[in-house]
């Protein structure tokens, strides 16, 4: 037996955030210092796993399968394919640098004496952050539909405590009201993610009714599922097959999030500090939107073709709406969040176009979203911790004070805004490409929120960073060293994969041309008039 | 020949000498047994020396009692040589036995629980447990001073809750109506006093268990109308003769009831009585009114194991009567059972959300989950039976775990069950508060808990028992049930401590092991379910 190394990725993780949480109270600066060893050695078994991978080889790669329930027909069944390899690289890439911008998050809840005296928050926060990565790592490699909706939900649980209990404290309306609205913020998350789940718990004990009617033995696994199909062996009424999809789908709408289910969103990301909300639209949310790919693609093709029209308007609103909302918001962070709902609705656009172009554009749009999200959104957090406000309102001139702060922001907001050169501008344009082939007057609409995003982020720099020097932060120091060394790879990063994107395409495509066999749908031909 | 002699001769033909199995009896024999010796030890023993030899002798007769039901299994009686027993009283077969074991074990728990003597505080120099000090006497009155001041305890619980336990071991096992009825009687009783024994807020704890007590006798009375009219209907109170008559194969009846019998209004009327009465037991709408002042006003101790091994014993009878009596008439009672799970469910859910404290919450929570059981239940599939069976199981060690978390949190008036004090308890004491948040996500059926497997398995037999729609009314509930477990974490979790709030008391060693098995059993049965999933698949066969 060949070593598990899919199991390794997202056990390594597990044990670190163990290992981190039992650190004694004294030794917090080793925890930390433990945890960023752990997700660091978490990204060397990733690139490990992103170069065994074979793009020319078999779908599911480094596959693993047990017995686990048997009674349920569950298997722990990983497998990886190119979609699945970019999103862990992604995951554990991330990571180290959310727990380097994080470094200092805990600090301020350390020291209280009296009864509070048993509670470690640093251990504590570090170790959720690298929970988070081990479930969300492990639904990444997950190919039995149960196995996958485990951590699909127990992933909210540790979220839950990083958004309540270890969220900002810099709220524009006091410290008592800001411990409401973070607590608001982190019900609202769980409550909305627990409902998507539940529903999509129906659905998946629906399925298993189906497997088990038609193959005699219940199964959730994806591979027998769709190979059952493909051979006739399996067949799903119409209607079955709808509600099912929307089962599914639903969940993976609320964790997208795809308006109309997106309101948990801001709340969540505003509440939390800037390390955290990275966690959530980087890095958890992603588990969305790849999971459309894998499970309500490859579950439901028929369905998902019959949803697609109403997927793509909601998609085309999240986008324009997404936009609209982020113009008008005051609080830098709530901004950041409106844009990745715009943005998400992107990557769903992308999705159900059902194109290569469009679903080659949606991963790359996850991975290149999750780069560019974390860089601005770790520097808005660097940002706000200098002032201890969220509005933007309270800033301005802050190039002239913090220059290196103002560039990389400004890098950040224009791979945001998808500036060609940048990593962001191939994906999007990819799918914007790949649904116009299909839907052009979609594709026309979505441009609009290229022009709207370049709106957003070029009147949040002039607001915060040009103009005249506030009183309040004629003081401000500019990035310091860890804060430099957070940066300036992620940014690197962007513009690398911007002008060369060739090695993620590489390992993605062939991925997504098996997702659409699944949906049995190819590229429509291009249309050259006959010659006469 | 004399005729003496003729006629006892005579009579031997007819009347059979009762056979009694001691072997499969065995587990019900030793824990009535221990209960009468326990009582004399109450009679005979000096004051002193009662508590150590009653809780030894309770967590002994147990103990065996326990190893004599794995025995039992293991010699087959489980499957190959499941059968009835004590002239059919008595059907020991797979649900019996696991039924037993679980009752059993969760009993076991709950005993480390009811000998807890270091939460409260010393009173006059001496150890005292969750018990009033004497139970007879008047509230706030000069003997209950003087009771006090001697440092009385009520050592008669011991007994009590062998009595209550044999009672249970009897309920699902029980082969024909009489043997059911009596097992109920002997289970109730010994709560009902259990009931009104707390030391702390004994007229809550009086009140909690008159309450107990009236609307048991009530619906002791409805089953007893309903054995009746089941009587009247077949001719016979034995569970496999009345499924003959409603079955219609029957042949066997005597000539003298041969036109009375086959009615099907007695049939109906007297098996809606019956299920009347046992969900009563269960706790399921809309014959749940006395779980939250039951559950609230009795000693912890007691509700914990009140919640966790009447339900697992009422469920167990309630699944015998329904597969083995009434499975003619499954088209019948099925829609009636839809009722009452929906019902259960929803207002379950809902009506937690309002609660402000903790024993009344986990009340309401106990008729929601109820209404879950009973989605497996409606299944009328062999799965249903299973996934009944380790529901149950899981189920029960949740909640015997999150009872005994509820008494450590305690203040100057004993335990502190207002919701408003558990504020902060996750900065005060975080293990504590992280295990009882195990139990909440258990609750809630979070996955990799036992609570989540459990409810797939029922949900998953109802799904394909056809009862799709209960399906996802039991997710919506859920989603309901989740807020309010939730909001007990986001208080203990988020919110500030209050000066002066609650302490958490330090518990011995046996109040610890009990909530230690509580989140071992939790989590093993969430991440690694299978062996005990087959064995309630293995278990899930009702012998006739």
């Amino acid at each position: 037996m060949s070593f598990p190394l899919l199991t390794a990725v997202a056990v390594l993780p597990a044990l670190g955030a163990i290992a981190t949480a039992a650190v004694p109270a004294a030794r917090r600066t080793a925890a930390k210092w433990l945890a960023l060893a752990v997700s660091l050695a978490t990204l060397v078994l990733a690139a490990v796993v992103a170069f065994r991978f074979d793009p020319g080889g078999d779908r599911y790669q480094l596959t693993e399968s047990y017995s686990w329930i048997a009674d349920f027909g569950v298997r722990y069944e990983l497998g990886v394919d190119g979609i699945a390899v970019a999103l862990i690289a992604l995951t554990a890439l991330l990571v180290p640098f959310v727990i380097l911008a994080g470094w200092h998050d805990a600090d301020s809840l350390e020291g209280e004496e009296g009864p509070n005296r048993r509670w470690r928050p640093t251990q504590g926060f570090f170790a959720l952050i690298l929970a988070v990565e081990a479930m969300v790592i492990i639904s990444f490699e997950a190919t039995d539909v149960f196995l996958f909706y485990i951590f699909f939900e127990a992933m909210l649980i540790p979220m839950y405590f990083l958004i309540g209990g270890f969220g900002d404290r810099a709220g524009p309306h006091g410290e008592e009201e800001t411990a409401k609205q973070r607590s608001y913020a982190a019900v609202k998350f769980l409550l909305y993610n627990l409902a998507g789940g539940l529903i999509m718990l129906a659905a998946v004990i629906g399925l298993y009714a189906v497997t088990a009617d038609q193959l005699g033995e219940g199964t959730f696994s994806l591979q027998a599922i769709v190979e059952a199909r493909q051979a006739g062996e399996l067949t799903m009424g119409e209607n079955t097959e709808r509600l099912l999809f929307l089962g599914f789908f639903f969940a993976f709408a609320v964790k997208a999030p795809l308006w109309p289910l997106h309101t948990w969103l801001p709340n969540a990301m505003g509440e939390s500090t800037a390390p955290v909300a990275v966690l959530i639209t980087a890095v958890v949310d992603k588990v969305g939107t790849f999971a459309m790919l894998r499970f309500c693609l490859g579950l439901f093709p028929g369905a998902s073709e019959w949803a697609t029209p109403v997927i793509v308007v909601l998609a085309l609103v999240s986008i324009i709406y997404g936009a609209l909302l982020a113009i008008g918001q005051r609080d830098i962070k709530r901004l950041v969040a409106y844009a990745s709902i715009s943005h998400f609705g992107f990557i769903v656009l992308g999705i159900f176009a059902m194109t290569s172009q469009g679903q080659g554009g949606a991963t790359l749009y996850m991975v290149n979203h999750g780069i560019s999200t974390a860089v601005l959104m770790l520097i808005v957090g660097f940002l706000i911790s200098r002032r201890g406000s969220r509005l933007i309102a309270d800033y301005g001139g802050v190039q002239k004070v913090a220059p290196v702060l103002a560039g990389t922001f400004l890098v950040g907001g224009l791979a945001t805004l998808s500036l060609p050169g940048l990593a962001p501008f191939v994906s999007e344009f990819l799918v914007l490409v790949g649904t116009f082939t299909r839907y052009p007057a979609a594709g026309v609409v979505a441009t609009l929120g290229i022009v709207l995003a370049a709106l957003y982020v070029l009147v949040l720099y002039q607001r915060t960073m040009t103009g005249p020097v506030r009183p309040e932060v004629e003081r401000m120091p500019d990035l310091r060293k860890r804060e430099l060394l957070v940066v300036a790879p992620l940014i690197a990063l962007l513009i690398f994969l911007g002008v060369f994107p060739k090695p993620l395409t590489d390992i993605v495509n062939p991925a997504v041309e098996h997702t659409l066999s699944d949906v049995r749908m190819t590229d429509p031909k291009p249309e050259v008039e006959a010659a006469k | 020949m004399s005729t003496t002699t003729e006629i006892v001769l005579r009579a031997q033909e007819t009347i059979p000498a009762p056979d009694i199995e001691y072997g499969q009896l065995a587990p019900v024999l030793i824990v009535i047994g221990a209960a009468v010796v326990g009582i004399l030890f109450e009679a005979f023993l000096p004051r002193r020396a009662r508590y150590v030899a009653q809780t030894l002798l309770s967590g002994l007769a147990l103990a065996s009692a326990f190893a004599a039901v794995v025995g039992l299994a293991v010699a087959g009686n489980a499957s190959t040589e499941a059968g009835l027993v004590a002239m059919g009283a008595l059907a020991v077969d797979g649900p019996t036995l696991f039924l037993q074991g679980v009752i059993l074990l969760v009993s076991l728990v709950s005993l480390f629980t009811f000998a807890e003597r270091r939460l409260d505080p010393r009173a006059h120099g001496r150890h005292v447990d969750s018990f009033a000090a004497e139970g007879a006497a008047v509230p706030g009155g000069e003997s209950e001073k003087a009771a006090v001041k001697a440092g009385f305890t009520t050592t008669e619980v011991y007994p009590l809750l062998l009595f209550a336990v044999g009672g249970m071991l009897v309920f699902p096992a029980a082969n024909d109506l009489l043997t059911l009825f009596v097992a109920l009687e002997v289970f109730s009783l010994p709560l009902y006093v259990l009931c009104a024994l707390a030391r702390r807020k004994r007229l809550l704890s009086q009140e909690a268990a008159l309450k107990y007590f009236l609307l048991g006798a009530f619906s002791s009375a409805f089953l007893l109308f309903g054995i009746a009219l089941l009587y009247g209907y077949a001719g016979t109170v034995k569970y496999a003769g009345i499924a003959e008559v409603v079955a219609d194969t029957n042949s066997g009846v005597t000539e003298a009831l041969a036109a009375t019998t086959g009615n099907d209004a007695l049939l109906l009327t007297g098996g809606a009585l019956l299920l009347a009465g046992l969900l009563f037991k269960v706790g399921a709408v809309p014959f749940h009114m006395w779980t939250p002042d039951v559950y609230q006003g009795a000693p912890t101790p007691v509700t914990g194991f009140m919640a966790a091994a009447t339900k697992v014993a009422a469920f167990g009878a309630l699944l015998r009567l329904l597969y083995v009596v009434l499975p003619g008439l499954t088209w019948d009672w099925r829609p009636v059972m839809w009722g009452v799970a929906i019902a259960s469910m929803a207002a379950g859910a809902v009506i937690a959300v309002t609660q402000t404290d903790v024993k009344r919450l986990l009340a309401y929570s106990s008729i929601a989950h109820a209404g879950f059981i009973l989605a497996g239940v409606i299944a009328a599939t062999p799965a249903g039976i299973s996934s009944v069976l380790f529901y149950l199981g899981a189920y029960s060690f949740v909640t015997v775990g999150a009872f005994a978390v509820v008494t450590l949190v305690r203040d100057a008036g004993g335990e502190a069950t207002h919701l408003s004090k558990w504020a902060g308890l996750g900065r005060r004491s975080p293990l504590v508060a992280a295990v009882f948040a195990v139990f909440l996500l258990a609750f809630a059926g979070i996955p990799l808990t036992s609570g989540f497997t459990g409810k797939f398995a029922v949900f998953k037999a109802a799904a394909e028992g056809g009862a799709g729609a209960l399906v996802v009314v039991g997710v919506v509930a859920s989603a309901v049930a989740a807020f309010f477990y939730i909001r007990v974490i986001v208080l203990m979790f988020f919110s500030d401590p209050r000066p002066g709030g609650p302490s958490v008391a330090v518990p011995s060693p046996l109040t610890s092991t009990a909530i230690a098995i509580g989140v071992l059993v939790t989590l093993v049965l969430g991440v690694a379910p299978q062996y005990f999933l087959d064995l309630a698949s293995q278990a899930g066969v009702f012998v006739r």
